[in-house]
């Protein structure tokens, strides 16, 4: 794509919203969409792609009700999804606390914290359902921590000020993950769910205007395969691995989405990339991953810098006056619990003062000692061993003697595809959840609140939007040999052999960490119109690069992870394009989106709300052309945007 | 750093088939860092044989944490290296010598079949929970989840059976290749909470006979087993769902 400075303008979107007032609209909602009769959901098929919680849970919640459905992914087992390396916590409104907590509370929480840029009526429905979470997950045997009385335990998280936070240790993500997967099993078992592990989406099948199926590239066998269903359900994640380097899993890519994207999906807000403050830090080039450590950490942990630039001496050794507890400074009311996208910055700011710490000098300490201290040993291992002890295995180092080491590392993207209400892209048929689409979160998503979103889509929205959209459209049964599904494997299979024609000189890794670099030098946790269009101008010359010069090792009819990662890095370079191109168009600052040329005295970011409330939904224009823009304009009816403050 | 880096002699098992002979196949890495993690030292060695126009050895690995299950191979005649606690992803390179010699092979089991080189076939783990590792709950059945106290010791222990991550190293580990420590895990999680108890007889016995099914062998105490699970699952376990067998073989609970 060369970029000529000018961005075509579509048709603005509707999000199809409901009216009334925002506590009675998900209800209403409900009360309205069309049933499917109980005889008749044994006769379509749907189709799931992703086995993480969005899909996991919306695959049981369907067999449950009668469907026919094939699961798919691209792991050995549905358990393995991303979402098991969630660590920290899972959000609800449960108010067991007695701290003040409410659905409208959660629902204001995430609304500020996303920067004014979610949509009301989703973020209100989500924090309703979160409840509903909490004791699906119970019922199910999830072993969440409880109190001596035996009721349930809480702890607090970043951009809240009530303790909201249920966890299972520091691994919720993996016990709720193995709850999801468990109802995805007994489906199996009963035989309404055909699981297909080892498989990766490299198509949507589109006929006249609906999706109608995916074509899957077989891993163990290179085989290309069709299936075709009344409704495909896309679960399949974000995008952060664009960046080379983040704390998603290897194999998590934006693959199936950019696929879906380029037959006429919209993707939205792209440049909505989360960094997650609390990761451990880059030690050299060979560095495949960066690891995170839950911010619940921030709950007991104190983030310092010295005082002084270039202090190298060792932690232990720098006295308490000399230390800048920066994030206490300049936030007195959140202190170390401010929202991610702000401790992440601070973070940055401190390190390119020169006072950052450690052997790069990119990284501040997160430090326990008053915590031990007070607390004791004991109740900092009971609450953090498992993550303390992942600390010390990776860098070789004791956090209970000496300050764990942390820097900022991108975690989470808010972007993604673009759905309405009955989270249902444009394409009609397509529904997209959880992290693979865009719609809860904003410019910046809160702690505890991806696990919460990712259940909330599968189990307790998709099982009802999806009945309404077969039971209105009743779509007509097609096969796999109808010539849109040949087709599509033809142009899939024609990709694989490309990639492997070439036998050029430089490896997938080596193309994936240039890209990786560029877009979190110039995209990353800020931005400009310069270093934008900067990456703008160098994806172009890297993807010529990689079209000529790509070594792919390996035959396409084998086992050939090489071939998966070269496939994906294409994709990525696309998207790099798309994240750069959205972040130059929003010429704002907005949660995690920190625009240099837009920041508050104080440093924060400083929205635009008279130009830049809106979604910024892409529609493909085809090879090479700049894509299209489409505005869905965001109305705030119940909470004014204003400036987020966390002092 | 630099000065501390390694010389390493690799022996790999290659198979290029499930069907296909294998073998070890002698490699040199130089230039190692101590901070780096098993798998990216794997990472690293691809990185040379693709450029020399060889295949790349190919390996599980996804999360790179700790907690996806995915990667393990057994290193020095240990699944996942004898590092305690740790998977191979979390295996870094400082546990290692300059010069040493390291033999990689994929886990060995009649039921987990080599697909390619390091990497196996684990579904059989899958085949077995199918039979009953969860709770039967549909959705949107469930009652306030503090309707149901759980004392927090039984949370405990059930939240430390709870924990195993699938990864087979067990199995891998056992002279008789028993994947009991991975299925009497999912046993006592369930069997520990009052959510479990509805169908605990029938969960234990579906889950025992398929076990067999699968063609894993029997647990003869070798204890082999909780000594290389990366997440210290007990074999205090297998003793629990023994304990379940008999209760269940008397008809009481």
């Amino acid at each position: 794509m060369i970029f000529n400075g000018k961005i075509p303008e579509g048709d603005p979107l509707n999000g199809r919203v409901p009216e009334g007032p925002i506590e009675k609209r998900w209800e209403k909602w409900k009360n309205e969409l069309s049933l499917v009769a109980p005889a008749n959901k044994k006769k379509h098929t749907i189709i799931v792609v992703g086995t993480g919680l969005a899909g996991a849970s919306a695959a049981a919640s369907l067999g449950e009700l009668g469907y026919n459905i094939k699961s798919f992914c691209i792991q050995d087992s549905p358990r393995r999804a991303h979402s098991i390396a969630a660590q920290g916590g899972i959000n609800a409104a449960k108010n067991y606390t007695n701290d003040g907590d409410s659905v409208w509370r959660l629902f204001y929480d995430t609304v500020k914290g996303g920067d004014f840029r979610s949509r009301e009526s989703n973020v209100y429905r989500l924090a309703e359902l979160s409840t509903e979470i909490i004791d699906q997950a119970v019922a199910q045997g999830v072993p969440f921590a409880r109190e001596y009385g035996g009721l349930l335990a809480n702890r607090s998280f970043g951009g809240a000020l009530v303790s909201r936070t249920f966890y299972a240790r520091g691994q919720t993500g993996q016990q709720l993950l193995l709850g999801a997967y468990g109802a995805l099993l007994r489906q199996i078992d009963s035989g309404k769910i055909r699981i297909f592990p080892r498989r990766e989406m490299l198509d949507l099948v589109v006929i006249d205007g609906k999706a109608r199926g995916i074509v899957t590239r077989n891993l163990v066998t290179g085989e290309i395969e069709s299936h075709a269903g009344e409704a495909v359900i896309l679960a399949t994640g974000g995008y952060s691995n664009a960046y080379y380097l983040s704390t998603n899993a290897k194999n998590s890519n934006a693959t199936a989405a950019w696929r879906c994207y380029k037959r006429g999906a919209y993707f939205a807000n792209p440049c909505y990339t989360q960094i997650h403050p609390t990761c451990i830090p880059v030690s050299g080039d060979y560095q495949s991953k960066l690891t995170l450590m839950s911010e619940s950490l921030r709950n007991d942990g104190r983030v310092w810098v010295p005082k002084e630039k270039g202090d190298d001496r060792r932690p232990t050794e720098i006295s308490e006056d000399e230390r800048d507890y920066y994030l206490e400074r300049r936030y007195p009311t959140f202190g170390n619990l401010v929202p991610r996208d702000v401790a992440s910055r601070a973070a940055k700011a401190v390190c390119d003062e020169g006072r950052g710490v450690g052997e790069t000098g990119r990284a501040v300490y997160l430090d326990f000692s008053d915590a031990i201290r007070d607390n004791g040993v004991e109740y900092i291992e009971e609450k953090y061993g498992n993550l303390f002890e992942m600390y010390e295995r990776i860098t070789g180092e004791n956090p209970y003697k000496v300050p764990m080491r942390i820097y900022p590392a991108l975690h989470y993207t808010m972007g993604g595809l673009w759905v309405d209400y009955n989270l249902m892209s444009n394409i009609p048929g397509l529904f997209v959840l959880g992290e693979a689409n865009f719609s809860d979160h904003g410019a910046n998503r809160l702690g505890a609140s991806a696990l919460m979103q990712g259940l909330a889509d599968g189990y307790f929205v998709i099982p009802y939007t999806v009945g309404d959209y077969i039971a209105r459209e009743k779509p007509e049964k097609v096969s796999e040999d109808h010539d849109a599904f040949k087709e599509s494997e033809k142009e899939v299979k024609e990709t694989t052999r490309r990639l492997l024609s070439v036998k050029g000189k430089k490896t997938v890794m080596e193309f994936h960490r240039e890209l990786g670099h560029l877009l979190w030098d110039n995209a990353g946790m800020s931005r400009s119109e310069n270093s934008l269009r900067h990456v703008l101008e160098k994806i172009p010359e890297l993807k010529e690069d990689f079209r000529k010069n790509i070594l792919v090792p390996g035959e396409a009819d084998d086992w050939n992870k090489y071939l998966e990662y070269a496939g994906r890095t294409a994709d990525f370079l696309e998207l790099g394009e798309l994240i750069a191109l959205d972040a130059l168009n929003r010429d704002e600052s907005c949660g995690a989106h920190f625009r240099e040329e837009h920041e508050t005295p104080d440093g924060e970011a400083q929205r635009d709300d008279s130009n830049f409330s809106y979604v910024a939904a892409w529609e493909y224009a085809g090879k090479d052309k700049i894509p299209i823009l489409h505005k869905e304009p965001l109305k705030f009816e119940y909470v004014e945007p204003s400036q987020r403050s966390y002092k | 750093m630099a000065n501390n880096n390694m010389n390493l002699k690799l022996r790999i098992w290659r198979q290029a088939g499930p069907d296909k002979p294998g073998k070890l196949v002698d490699y040199t890495l130089d230039n190692v860092s101590p901070d780096m993690s098993f798998l990216e030292m794997l990472d690293v060695l691809n990185e040379e044989l693709m450029k020399k126009g060889e295949n790349p050895v190919e390996f599980e690995s996804d999360c790179r944490e700790g907690i996806c299950g995915n990667c393990g191979s057994v290193i020095n005649g240990i699944p996942h290296g004898g590092q305690h606690r740790t998977a191979s992803c979390q295996l870094h390179m400082r546990h290692f010598r300059d010069g040493d010699t390291i033999t990689i092979e994929p886990f060995r089991a009649k039921a987990f079949p080599v697909i390619k080189d390091l990497v196996v076939d684990r579904s059989a783990f899958d085949h077995i929970l199918k039979k009953g590792g969860y709770i039967s709950v549909n959705t949107g059945s469930a009652p306030d989840a503090n309707l149901l106290p759980v004392a927090r010791e039984v949370a405990d222990q059930a939240m430390d059976s709870a924990e195993c991550i699938g990864c087979g190293a067990c199995v891998a580990a056992c002279p008789n290749a028993s994947a009991s420590l991975f299925v009497s895990a999912k046993i006592s999680h369930l069997a520990r909470l009052p959510q479990g108890q509805p169908e605990r007889k029938r969960r234990l016995i579906r889950l025992m006979e398929q076990m067999d099914e699968e063609g894993f062998g029997n647990c003869s105490n070798q204890a082999e087993c909780e000594a290389v699970c990366p997440k210290g699952i007990s074999i205090a376990n297998i003793a629990k769902m023994r304990r379940e067998y008999f209760k269940a073989l008397r008809g009481g609970e």
